[in-house]
């Protein structure tokens, strides 16, 4: 098993009225709410908690990319992962990741991708979302019917730059580029281990599946809502005869470690509620832009939030609720480690993408519940997959001699001195 | 009353349209708006007792299809002319609402001189800054009626062919996949900002003009037709006392007296 841990990067500072005095969190939030200097710390914070995940033994370190949105404050998830590669130098840095159809042209991505896995050493997991309706066609003018098509150029233009040796020409239909020459290049061959991101569209499924990329599913429904999602990936990958490694899929998931259920609780429902009241406060009219999706996957959804009686009446959740439906596990180490086997093995996922930092939750919580499960729940859980111990094939390959921070911290006050 | 027959035709790009037929005369096309072709036919009636009308439907609505074939604002102006060639229609009068009159705009501009006439209601396909068009995309199946029509009620009524409004799951459920295809297509042209840069192609378009505009229109207010009314060296505004932007259906009798004098 392989744990990574990630930070959405809420904005924190959300009034307790925000429900009743705003209609999203996400595309047309106020930005009066945004104070520059609190963000300061709070980069800062967000930032030293990802490095304190590498310290305490997390495989990996996660971010991601939203825009205009309050519970997502990383509109450029490089430049944070920048920053963990020159401060760390065990976890693999997994920029889950960029939304490649935003990028004008995607050999942007290519490049800085390549940057990144090559100063972190070969650390880099890239992910190659869709992204979501609110970040490419609200906020990014994507045209909602076209928003796949552009995807699929985008995709096969990086990978094409990353892997063919001599400069070539590429006329898409997004994309004409008379001299497509990536450089720097990936360290990693033939390039970085490629995660995409799917809210459960049998298309992004097969996607996955033909090209063997890990199929990483990430929404704040939990794991009893994910299990038909990841029922049905499997499914696929049964029908194109591929093997069933655990390590094909990630799932994302928001955990609470405290010594007792009770203090759980009691350390962190507030953050949790934080997060489900006013983090996911997205008016529905962004949820989805005409076209977005195939008809045939809205056929199988659920309308009621669009109805005026809805949008009228808006629902608290409570702890309770939010436990017992498995959006969150929470708990002491024990009840931790018990849910995560059920998850892990219901969904047969190799990979976690570990939410430990949730909401409004201050700096020394987070650290007290990355801690606990770092050392008292990740080693139970670490066995689960004996047959596919070796699989590496969805994990970072560093260099082994790659440069450590100890060396650059060094660099930056080391004195001139003459070359004998 | 004149009543309407529907047939299919099938465009040389490969298109299946259906088409709402009727009368004789003058032939005359109408294209439909965002919403599509309602079920309320009034407007077109009235065209057809003077007129022969051809009303198609763009690819994405109703029963027509062959979306996929279309991707930019050349592939929708080329697309209005197949259909018109694939109709039979000869130098009829186009007359396009909404996203139609931007369509038709664009035809005018294309081939000014394969139209007689040109009315163009509360077409899309201009923006002004001062005047943001609200966004149909992000709207929730209830806005709609407030800012499509003047009239609200009657506005949910002709939107929704049954049932007990946009508050019933499976009335919204059809409504809401059939937006989805009708906006995904429209989306195209209109997303995320309705404008093409059509404003200068408009010098192009030397055929006889009439703008219909409805007084209270909400989606396009009247600073709209008045820059229309500039661009357009020969257009001639007409606005409806008291009319939204669906005008055609909210006074069918009062758009088609200026279809006839065109």
């Amino acid at each position: 098993m392989k744990f990574t841990f990630f930070n959405l990067m809420p904005w924190p500072h959300l009034p307790d009225d925000f429900r009743e005095t705003n209609r999203s969190v996400w595309v047309d939030i106020d930005s009066r709410l945004f104070d520059p200097e609190l963000a300061n710390t709070m980069y800062h914070e967000y930032m030293d908690q990802l490095e304190f995940a590498e310290a305490v033994g997390f495989d990996g370190i996660g971010v991601n990319e939203h825009h205009q949105n309050g519970y997502g404050m990383m509109p450029s998830p490089n430049l944070i992962a920048g920053g963990l590669a020159r401060r760390t130098s065990k976890a693999a840095i997994c920029v889950i990741g960029n939304s490649i159809a935003l990028y004008n042209p995607p050999i942007r991505v290519a490049e800085e991708m390549a940057m990144l896995d090559v100063i972190s050493g070969g650390r880099l997991i890239a992910g190659f979302p869709t992204g979501t309706s609110m970040d490419t066609n609200f906020c990014y003018g994507q045209i909602p019917a076209l928003l796949r098509d552009k995807y699929a150029e985008a995709h096969d233009l990086i990978i094409r730059a990353w892997t063919t040796q001599e400069p070539f020409a590429f006329d898409g239909k997004y994309n004409q580029l008379r001299w497509v020459n990536c450089w720097p290049r990936p360290l990693q061959k033939p390039h970085p281990p490629i995660y995409v991101p799917g809210g459960g569209s049998i298309e992004t499924w097969d996607f996955c599946v033909e090209h063997d990329y890990n199929y990483s599913y990430l929404s704040f429904g939990g794991y009893k809502a994910g299990k038909a999602l990841l029922d049905g990936f499997w499914e696929r990958v049964a029908v194109a005869g591929k093997d069933d490694s655990p390590y094909r899929a990630a799932f994302a998931q928001m955990i609470c470690v405290a010594d007792t259920d009770a203090e759980a609780e009691r350390l962190y429902s507030e953050h949790i509620l934080y997060f489900f009241n006013r983090c996911l406060h997205v008016y529905p009219g962004f949820a989805e832009a005409p076209g977005y999706r195939t008809v045939k996957t809205i056929k199988a959804n659920n309308l009621s939030q669009m109805t005026e009686e809805a949008q009228k009446k808006l629902q608290n959740l409570t702890w309770k609720d939010l436990v017992e439906r498995g959006h969150v596990i929470a708990g002491s180490p024990e009840t931790v480690r018990d849910r995560m086997i059920d998850m892990i093995t219901e969904l047969r996922i190799g990979h976690v993408f570990c939410l430990l930092h949730n909401g409004n939750q201050p700096d020394w919580k987070t650290r007290y519940s990355t801690q606990l499960f770092a050392e008292k729940v990740m080693p139970s859980l670490r066995g689960l997959w004996p047959e596919w111990e070796h699989d590496d094939r969805w994990w970072v390959h560093p260099q082994p001699d790659r440069v450590r921070p100890e060396a650059t911290m060094a660099g930056a006050t080391r004195r001139a001195e003459a070359q004998a | 009353m004149t009543s309407l027959s529907s047939r299919k035709v099938r465009t040389a790009r490969g298109a299946e349209v259906r088409v709402l037929e009727g009368g004789a005369g003058r032939d005359v096309v109408f294209l439909h708006d965002v919403a599509g072709q309602l079920d309320d036919t009034t407007f077109l009636e009235r065209i057809a007792e003077q007129h022969h009308l051809i009303a198609p439907e763009l690819p994405g609505y109703g029963e027509s299809t062959g979306e996929e074939l279309l991707e930019d604002m050349l592939d929708f102006t080329l697309h209005g002319w197949d259909v018109v060639a694939e109709t039979g229609a000869d130098h009829p009068i186009l007359i396009g609402h909404g996203m139609g009159g931007m369509i038709a705009a664009e035809m005018a501009a294309a081939c000014p001189a394969g139209l007689s006439r040109l009315v163009l209601v509360a077409p899309l396909g201009i923006w002004l800054d001062e005047h943001p068009v609200p966004d149909l995309f992000s709207m929730l199946p209830y806005e709609f009626p407030r800012v499509l029509f003047a009239d609200a009620e009657l506005g949910a009524r002709l939107l929704l062919s049954a049932g007990e409004g946009f508050g019933d799951l499976d009335v919204l459920k059809d409504f809401y996949i059939g937006n989805t295809r009708r906006l995904g297509t429209a989306g195209k042209i209109l997303f995320p900002i309705p404008d093409r840069r059509l404003a200068k192609r408009l010098y192009r378009v030397t055929t006889p003009t009439t703008l219909v505009w409805g007084e209270n229109d909400a989606l396009l207010p009247l600073p709209y037709a008045e820059r229309w009314a500039k661009l357009l060296a020969h257009a001639a505004l007409e606005v409806v006392p008291g009319g939204g932007h669906m005008v055609p259906y909210e006074n069918p009798d009062a758009v088609a007296a200026f279809v006839g004098k065109a």
